[in-house]
């Protein structure tokens, strides 16, 4: 709920109590708002982002990794500039993903109309080679996506991280500068309120942009059941799996899961305790490998 | 809050749940405890992830060291590294009846920006103190800012008890001394709960060890939190994020802060005081939306005419619109390595909107973690202070009393945030101008003529005796300007005493409309980004004072000082030979009607100077009082 104005919660709890005491319908032209609910309130603060991104910043893309979040985060982007959207969406491409990702990049890329970038990456063999495996492999992506940066010469870079996903991104602002080599210096980041958003990168640098910060993963299924957003098969369990998140092959594993829609998805991460990047082999090298990468620049 | 949420809403929270959520802050001195409490609450509510604790106790066992609750927040190597925790993090747990997002704020005096970043979102707060240290300065700081930052539920938590041997007398001690503080400020706690976070007492349970404590545990107090006051019941407030025209449709696009609209509804468009209808509410996938719209939504609105309206705007109802002003009065707080001074250029964030600015006052600049309030006359980094604002363009705003959303500001040093504040008043600042007068503005702003000569509009009024080398002066800092790119303007009391003053004659009344008319228009070529230079003996202190009130903060007044016999000898133009032989009547400079300035900008005696060392000097003036733009430096690079 990060950035979402401190009254909005009472109104929605307000509105419904007083929806709940009328039990007859109203029908007057002239009747108060309606109240705004929690994926309302989501909405809106990601809109509000996109927003202020597309305005304050000079050349804009939108990095689609094809999962659940940067699907949302497109039809955010959609919603905010009324079907539209108004920069490219860049999928830099690690060649391992799942075929069905390929698949569904290939037929919404058209679908929503996008201006699809897809951006290759270096071979494995140009990577640091003190990192775990599966960091390393990540770094290659961190590669492709500074040559993006300079082939391109994007000053901000739309993200659809989310702060409960992981320990350090809890740590994110919502205009998060990076340097010039695309790293991320946690601690030395401007401050960041009231929905006044630090814009300017310095020069050669660029911005990253998180307009579903705060969203939870529920709020991401809660929200694709609403808006009726496509999603990849793989999330939904097959044979007793199915994967919470989507990475490269090599590195992604699926959970045990019974779940074969969104109702059961957020049923299943209602009981839950186990972290929504279990399958993601790269976190669980060492301590330190995630946030390592993401000072390096990755997303 | 007791209420009964209609079953419709449960589809509409992810989480399964219905009841109120609530955004929590932690802050305190650091080391009083703060991530272990947040430690212990996350165990307490059952809210860690499986094998977290576990595999935390294991890296500890592992790094040879006793494990802490703490070390559920200390993710982050570096902050390890560091033993302090460093930014905020947004946690949620359960309690009985509310979903808390605990946004940990951490204590360390060098990152007050990051307690602002996350106090500025939440509904409330709990502030931890040390029972064996007490109050400290950042204690009071924090407490401070929760008030500024209009944070109304304050929990007070006394933490380590354990090391004083849960001494109620200690208790009373502190619980006195804080709320003491806090109620000077406008804060009444809504508890102060003696706890020891390391062994649990006090955060969900009364222990035997606190049985002279009768009042709410911590998860209590939290759970008793209410979210605040709505929005929508204020007067409409949407400002401009962008006018987009993708297809046929020229969209207003921008988020609700306060107040509801619809289409059919009249409005007006501020600060310019435009009027229109909305047409419709545009939206996507489907389109338009029809019924009213509330405070907190994202929206897109087409209006019933054609009118030029630009991000930054405010759109409100006729009748309950925001002020437009030039004029700021602002409580605030900075954060800026560099204090805050009298007479410095900043950019101002409204909303949308953007303006550069001139601080013009600052008073009662306080560190608000001392105990002794001890007033500055700059607000140095992590102090508070009011500040008058004089802006380069007319904005909308309310004051925070009237409207916490429109009615608050940041601050900007070389593209980043440096402070931020509330709105507590607002001077028109413009007389009224009668009905029948429509102004047109320039087609450029301001600032577009600013970016092509490197310096903002400025009025500098060079005063001095008859012969004192004003108009030599003048001339060669025009001269200097336009050499550098810049747009000088030489306006010189004779030239228009020939012309739009021709009709004046050299009574005092006469004399004081001259000043006024040369200052109106010097004033209208700065307000368009021109540098005036206006050479006039001007030798009222009370012409001047009104000439200064006219042109604001543009104003730079330059006493060229020449001693009168100097000055006499000189009489490039022959009046003083004139006078003395009684043929002059009204001249200034031989008799004691000149009144030398005070508070000038800049004082220069020509007697003993070259012109290019005193254009120098006069120069430089400009550049540190932010006419002339210096290089570039980026001193904000430590906010």
């Amino acid at each position: 709920m990060h950035l979402l104005d401190n009254e909005s919660v009472a109104a929605r709890t307000r509105s419904a109590a007083l929806s709940s005491a009328s039990s007859v319908p109203e029908v007057s032209a002239n009747r108060a708002a309606p109240s705004m609910d929690h994926l309302d309130e989501l909405e809106a603060q990601s809109i509000y982002i996109l927003r202020e991104a597309f305005a304050r910043l000079k050349k804009l893309a939108l990095l689609w990794s094809l999962g659940k979040d940067s699907n949302v985060m497109i039809w955010l982007a959609r919603k905010a500039f009324f079907g539209r959207v108004p920069f490219p969406a860049m999928h830099v491409d690690t060649g391992k993903k799942f075929p069905e990702m390929y698949a569904f990049r290939d037929r919404f890329g058209k679908e929503w109309d996008l201006d699809l970038r897809i951006e290759p990456c270096p071979p494995i063999d140009s990577v640091d080679p003190t990192l775990p495996p599966a960091a390393r492999s990540a770094a290659r992506k961190t590669e492709g996506l500074k040559l993006a940066l300079n082939k391109y010469g994007f000053d901000g870079l739309i993200a659809g991280i989310r702060r409960d996903e992981e320990a350090t991104r809890a740590k994110e602002r919502v205009f998060s500068p990076r340097g010039t080599e695309g790293g991320w210096d946690v601690r030395d980041q401007p401050p960041e309120f009231w929905d006044q958003f630090n814009a300017s990168p310095p020069q050669g640098a660029h911005l990253r942009i998180h307009p579903i910060l705060h969203w939870t993963e529920a709020d991401i299924w809660a929200y694709t059941k609403r808006e009726n957003i496509p999603i990849i098969p793989l999330y939904l369990a097959k044979d007793g799996k199915r994967y919470r998140s989507l990475g490269d092959q090599d590195i992604t594993n699926p959970v045990a899961s019974t779940a074969s829609n969104i109702d059961e998805i957020l049923a299943e991460l209602d009981g839950t305790k186990i972290p929504e990047r279990a399958g993601r082999a790269l976190d669980h090298e060492t301590e330190d490998a995630f946030e390592r990468l993401r000072v390096a620049g990755y997303l | 809050m007791n209420m009964i949420l209609p079953t419709a809403s449960i589809s509409a929270t992810p989480n399964g749940t219905t009841r109120p959520q609530v955004r929590i802050v932690i802050v305190g001195h650091v080391d009083h405890g703060k991530s272990t409490l947040v430690g212990r609450l996350l165990h307490e509510t059952g809210s860690l992830p499986d094998g977290k604790l576990e595999m935390l106790k294991a890296v500890s066992a592992r790094r040879g060291m006793p494990f802490e609750w703490s070390f559920l927040l200390d993710a982050l190597q570096t902050e390890r590294d560091q033993g302090i925790t460093i930014d905020t993090t947004q946690i949620r747990f359960r309690t009985r009846s509310r979903d808390v997002v605990l946004i940990d704020a951490p204590g360390h005096a060098e990152f007050l920006r990051n307690m602002i970043t996350g106090a500025s979102q939440a509904d409330g707060a709990v502030l931890i103190i040390d029972a064996l240290e007490g109050v400290r300065d950042q204690t009071r700081r924090h407490g401070y800012l929760l008030h500024l930052l209009g944070v109304k539920q304050v929990a007070i938590v006394v933490n380590k008890m354990d090391r004083v041997e849960f001494s109620a007398d200690r208790f009373k001690e502190i619980s006195d001394e804080i709320s003491a503080h806090l109620i000077g400020l406008g804060v009444r706690p809504t508890a102060v709960i003696p706890i020891s976070a390391r062994d649990g007492d006090g955060v969900a349970e009364r222990t035997a060890r606190i049985d002279w404590y009768k009042g709410a545990t911590v998860v209590e107090a939290l759970d008793a939190l209410e979210p605040a006051r709505p929005l929508v019941e204020l007067p409409l407030r949407l400002p401009v994020q962008a006018i987009y025209k993708f297809d046929d449709r020229r969209i207003v696009a921008g988020r609700i802060e306060s107040g509801s609209l619809k289409a059919g509804d009249e409005i007006v468009i501020m600060p310019t005081g435009k009027i229109a209808r909305i047409k419709t509410v545009e939206s996507w996938p489907v389109t338009p939306l029809h019924g009213p719209h509330g405070a907190g939504r994202s929206v897109g609105i087409t209006l019933d005419r054609e009118l030029f309206l630009e991000r930054g705007d405010i759109i409100g109802h006729s009748g309950q619109s925001p002020r437009d002003t030039r004029r700021i009065r602002a409580r605030i707080f900075w954060l800026h390595d560099k204090p805050l001074t009298k007479g410095e250029q900043i950019l101002i964030r409204l909303g949308t909107k953007e303006s550069r600015a001139t601080v013009v006052a600052i008073e009662k600049a306080v560190d608000p973690g001392a105990l002794s309030n001890e007033e500055n006359s700059a607000i140095a980094r992590n102090h508070v202070g009011e500040i008058d604002i004089s802006l380069a363009q007319p904005v909308a705003t309310d004051p925070y009393t009237d409207n916490p959303r429109t009615g608050r500001l940041v601050i900007e040093v070389n593209g980043r945030i440096a402070g931020g504040g509330l709105v507590l008043s607002v001077d028109a600042g413009r007389p009224a101008v009668p009905v029948d007068i429509v102004p047109v503005e320039s087609a450029l702003r301001p600032d577009e003529r600013s970016a092509r000569y490197h310096h903002n509009g400025a009025v500098i009024w060079l005063t001095g005796l008859p012969g004192s080398g004003k108009s030599t002066l003048a001339r060669a800092l025009e001269r200097r300007l336009f050499s550098n790119g810049g747009s000088p303007i030489l306006l010189d009391g004779d030239t228009f005493r020939a012309g739009l003053n021709s009709d004046l004659g050299f009574s005092p009344q006469d004399r004081t409309e001259n000043i006024r008319r040369l200052a109106e228009v010097a004033t209208h070529l700065a307000r368009n980004g021109h540098i005036a230079i206006v050479a006039a003996v001007s030798p009222s202190t009370a012409d001047r004072a009104a000439a200064r009130r006219i042109a604001d903060s543009a104003f730079r007044e330059i006493y060229v000082a020449t001693p009168a016999e100097v000055c006499e000898t000189r009489d490039p133009k022959g009046h003083y030979a004139k006078a003395r032989s009684g043929a002059l009547q009204g001249f200034t400079g031989i008799g004691n009607d000149y009144q030398p300035p005070t508070g000038n900008e800049l004082t220069i005696d020509t007697s003993n100077r070259s012109v290019s060392d005193a254009t120098d000097e006069i120069e430089r003036m400009l550049a540190t009082t932010g006419i002339l733009f210096d290089e570039l430096t980026d001193l904000a690079a430590n906010i």
